[in-house]
């Protein structure tokens, strides 16, 4: 019975002509380059592309076909044109090597655009020195996965985004290494997606940024060496878990930045030697729990405008200064927390320490008025005013404090 | 000098002095490691401690010698060698002998606590560079005082006015005077006043290890070249080596005109 | 031999020595006295380059001294106050002495003839005053160079090392040195010492042979002359103006 019916499935499809093709593109191939071999296709066929070098100005996919790369063929756009620009649903780009794009002032030029198209694959392609990397715009339910993709951004105007999508649903950006552009990875309108497994470094800008995105989720990335790590903004519902935020460096630089963002969840991140650990804006509802805040400048700064946060189970361990506050209204617990300044005494043994700890110190408001002070860190004259403060508080907001500090290291249950 | 030195060093390292400054360290720091386990919090910790403890020791105990080796130093005077040589020569074996203590009672704990392969070595290096310079300093500027003043209660009292100087005062000074100016631009005042005081630097090259991520948070031209690149190290340590060489250039000229 | 000319020197606002010429001669003892603050203790000073004169020059075998330090060499000197860096022993002491003089010591008489062997391996902080002047005297002692200066040599001595001190004065007088002594002890001068020079109040008051000094004042004894010497100075209205100077 099955196999009747297989047998008149292939019967029918050898009827209609519509046998997926393959088509070989090299130098000794039927086809020497890309875009004959593209007209010629059809719907569902599969391009192998061997290796070699192949300068053909902007190529349209506007089928739906597969794209193999065999041995990283280089796609060279001279740095004249876009390479690879998508018009169909059901496209996969793999294996290529796509490089040279070129700045443009004039037009957001791309390695790889998918342009109102759904269910596309970009995988484990290499993208060097293109302008924006992989550009979605209306794009939905596509995967970019295992890319690699390198450019040596100078400043923020001459650069684009190694990963950028725009008005797009539903996608999946997993396992990419993007480095040097200007962010590592852009969401502008971009609803239910996944951010996981990428490592974002050395962006001019930040490593991920989000921009009027909702119900999104990113975990397990690393961001490392960026302006910021994470720019969080006007957005609702974004998932933060278990990423690496380490050593964001510099007068503005944040390991997370979020700016009115309502109702997320940040849980067992590590923000490790970032000048601000997480900076946060005008946003509400957010839980801060089980984050690791280790050698930071400042673990976390609040500027005003912040309410309901809940900042429990985290450790804070040797920042210059574990919390700062400016600005008045804010309303947030900071109960349950490991701080590693804490001095206080546990006499009933259940490792919760029986003062309250208060994480704002005196100098850093002297420090947020005239941050030249800075240069008095740690010396004696300042542990004397911050430890008459810490006596009776005048200026440090008696509301800020941790009502049942942890007195070890909470064990925090990392996935990975 | 080598002479002198050589005695007045082997006549202090056998002093009981010596010896509780030597167990106070070994003591201090055995302590710090075994209640904390985070290296990185002893060695916070120990920077609090040294940069008080060895600039006031170091100028208490110079000062208590100078003074009590008036007399020694007379029947020296009277022998064939250079003034000049008699104090830079006890000078050196004070100094030698209170960094020796510094830096055995310190660094036995750490290595047997195993430093020498942890990623904290650059940190422990930097305090016990900062400790060494701090002892030279502070014992230079002592000798200085008790040449300048036959006196020994104003010797005394000035010298513990020079350490309350450096390690409190100044600071809140130089904090203040930042708060009131707060309007103008600090840069260069603010990296400038801290060259001018021998803690304060000190202090800048510890934070230079520790708090780099906090310091970088500043957005000044003049910060970001003094504390991002390499020349913050080479000016402080520069700097200190001034705060040494100055005094003792002092203590050379002096000696060789005043009376006894 | 140390010729001194027109010595001056003030402390500040307080004039110590006023223009003291002097001479010192080889194998004789002479004895400095004086009241004190009479300038006794800034002129031994001067000799051994301690205090730098404001005036004057001081020569020592002919050498003028000023800037130098190897002229040193010819001096022996004992100070007045004997502390020594307490946790050296009596022996690094003597051996660290030497190490910084180029002539060649001759300690173990010394030793023996004050009775320090027992001493020799404890240090100096341990020590009795006495027993410390006793290592002072052997420091002082134990070159053979051609002068001697001698700070108050007998205090804290007790009666027979008193009476060592005093033949191995005459022993280095015999061999022809020139030894300085200042002391408080009049007896103690009137017996060692040949010529006396008299400070007061930073001149030469007095300069002489101890018997011309006792002969001036019709006093069989030292004491007794420099006693109305001084009283004599007092009564003396012409003297009082020249203080006021």
């Amino acid at each position: 019975m099955l196999l009747k019916k297989l047998f008149l499935l292939v019967i029918l499809c050898l009827l209609l002509g519509q046998v997926d093709a393959r088509l070989d593109v090299c130098a000794t191939c039927p086809y020497k380059a890309i875009k004959p071999a593209i007209a010629a296709s059809q719907a569902g066929d599969t391009l192998f592309i061997h290796s070699g070098l192949y300068q053909e100005g902007n190529i349209l996919i506007d089928k739906a076909l597969t794209v193999i790369g065999i041995g990283y063929p280089v796609i060279d756009g001279k740095n004249e044109t876009e390479v690879i620009t998508v018009t169909a649903n059901r496209v996969s780009l793999i294996g290529l090597h796509i490089k040279n794009v070129g700045t443009s002032y004039l037009e957001d030029r791309a390695g790889i655009r998918i342009k109102k198209a759904k269910h596309f694959l970009v995988k484990n392609n290499k993208l060097t020195d293109t302008f924006f990397g992989v550009y979605l715009e209306h794009a939905r339910e596509g995967k970019v996965v295992g890319n690699v993709m390198k450019a040596q951004a100078k400043n923020e105007a001459s650069s684009g985004n190694a990963v950028h999508a725009w008005y797009c649903r539903k996608l999946v950006v997993e396992n990419n290494h993007v480095s040097g552009h200007r962010d590592g990875i852009y969401f502008e309108f971009v609803d239910s997606s996944i951010v996981r497994h990428n490592v974002s470094e050395n962006q001019l800008r930040y490593g991920l940024h989000f921009m009027f995105s909702n119900n999104d989720s990113y975990e397990h990335n690393t961001f490392r060496n960026n302006g910021a790590g994470v720019a969080v903004m006007f957005s609702k519902k974004i998932n933060m878990w278990e990423n690496h935020f380490e050593h964001n460096w510099g007068g503005a630089a944040y390991g997370l930045l979020l700016k009115e963002i309502n109702d997320a969840d940040i849980v067992r991140n590590v923000f490790e030697e970032n000048t601000i650990g997480i900076y946060v804006e005008g946003s509400n509802r957010i839980h801060y729990l089980n984050n690791v805040f280790r050698h930071n400048g400042w673990a976390i700064k609040i500027a005003g405008g912040c309410m309901d946060n809940d900042v429990s189970g985290n450790n804070f361990i040797s920042n210059t200064f574990d919390l700062a506050q400016t600005g008045k209204g804010t309303y947030n617990r900071f109960d349950g927390n490991y701080w590693s300044e804490y001095t206080g005494y546990d006499l009933d043994r259940d490792g919760v320490g029986d003062v309250p700890f208060r994480p704002v110190k005196l100098f850093s408001y002297v420090v947020d008025q005239t941050p030249e002070t800075m240069v008095l860190l740690r010396s004696t004259f300042v542990d004397i005013i911050n430890f008459s403060e810490k006596i009776s508080p005048i200026l440090t907001p008696a509301q800020v404090q941790d009502h049942a500090p942890r007195m070890r290291e909470i064990d925090i249950p990392f996935t990975h | 000098m080598n002479k002198i030195f050589k005695y007045s060093f082997f006549d202090l390292i056998r002093s009981r002095w010596t010896l509780v400054y030597l167990a106070f360290y070994l003591l201090l720091t055995f302590a710090l490691l075994t209640l904390t386990p985070d290296t990185s919090k002893v060695v916070i910790s120990l920077m609090n401690i040294i940069l008080l403890l060895v600039p006031l020791i170091a100028s208490m105990f110079s000062v208590i010698y100078s003074y009590n080796s008036r007399e020694f130093v007379e029947l020296l005077l009277a022998q064939p060698i250079p003034r000049r040589q008699i104090f830079l020569g006890q000078y050196l074996g004070v100094a030698s002998s209170l960094a020796l203590s510094y830096l055995l009672g310190i660094g036995i704990p750490f290595l047997v606590f195993g430093i020498l392969g942890s990623a904290q070595l650059g940190h422990f290096l930097t305090l016990l560079l900062v400790g060494l310079l701090l002892s030279f300093i502070f014992s230079a500027l002592a000798f200085l005082i008790a040449l300048k003043h036959d006196n020994k209660l104003k010797g005394f009292g000035l010298t513990i006015l020079v350490w309350l100087f450096f390690a409190v005062i100044y600071d809140g000074l130089f904090l203040v005077a930042m708060m009131w100016f707060r309007d103008y631009p600090l840069d260069n005042f603010a990296l400038g006043a801290s060259l001018l005081n021998p803690i304060d630097l000190s202090r800048m090259l510890i934070l230079l290890k520790l708090d780099i991520a906090a310091l970088l948070g500043y957005t000044g031209a003049v910060f970001q070249q003094f504390f991002g690149s390499s020349m913050g190290i080479l000016l402080s340590v520069g700097c200190l080596l001034l705060w040494i060489g100055v005094p003792v250039w002092r203590i050379y000229r002096i000696s060789g005109r005043r009376d006894f | 031999m140390i010729s001194i000319e027109h010595l001056s020197k003030s402390f500040g606002k307080n004039t110590v020595l006023r223009d003291v010429s002097l001479e010192l001669k080889a194998a004789n003892i002479s004895a400095i006295l004086g009241p004190n603050g009479s300038g006794k203790t800034t002129l031994i000073k001067s000799i051994l380059g301690m205090v730098i004169p404001d005036q004057g020059t001081i020569s020592v075998q002919g050498q003028p001294i000023r800037g130098k330090h190897k002229y040193r060499d010819q001096i022996d000197y004992l100070s007045q106050i004997a502390r020594f860096p307490e946790n050296l022993k009596v022996r690094e002491l003597l051996r660290m002495i030497q190490d910084l003089r180029t002539r060649k010591a001759y300690p173990d008489a010394l030793i023996a003839r004050f009775e320090l062997e027992p001493f020799m391996e404890t240090r100096l902080g341990h020590l009795s005053g006495g027993t410390r002047q006793k290592v002072n005297l052997v420091q002082a002692f134990m070159y053979d160079s051609p002068i001697i200066i001698l700070d108050e040599p007998t205090s804290g001595l007790d009666p027979v090392a008193t009476l060592r001190l005093k033949e191995l004065i005459l022993k280095e007088r015999e061999k022809g040195k020139l030894i300085l002594i200042t002391s408080h002890i009049m007896s103690f001068v009137e017996e060692m010492a040949e010529d006396i020079v008299f400070l007061l109040d930073g001149h030469i008051h007095f300069e002489g042979s101890c018997d011309e000094l006792k002969e001036k004042y019709h006093a069989s004894q030292l004491e007794t002359a420099i006693a109305r010497m001084m009283m004599r100075t007092e009564n003396n209205p012409h003297h009082e103006q020249n203080i006021q100077i």
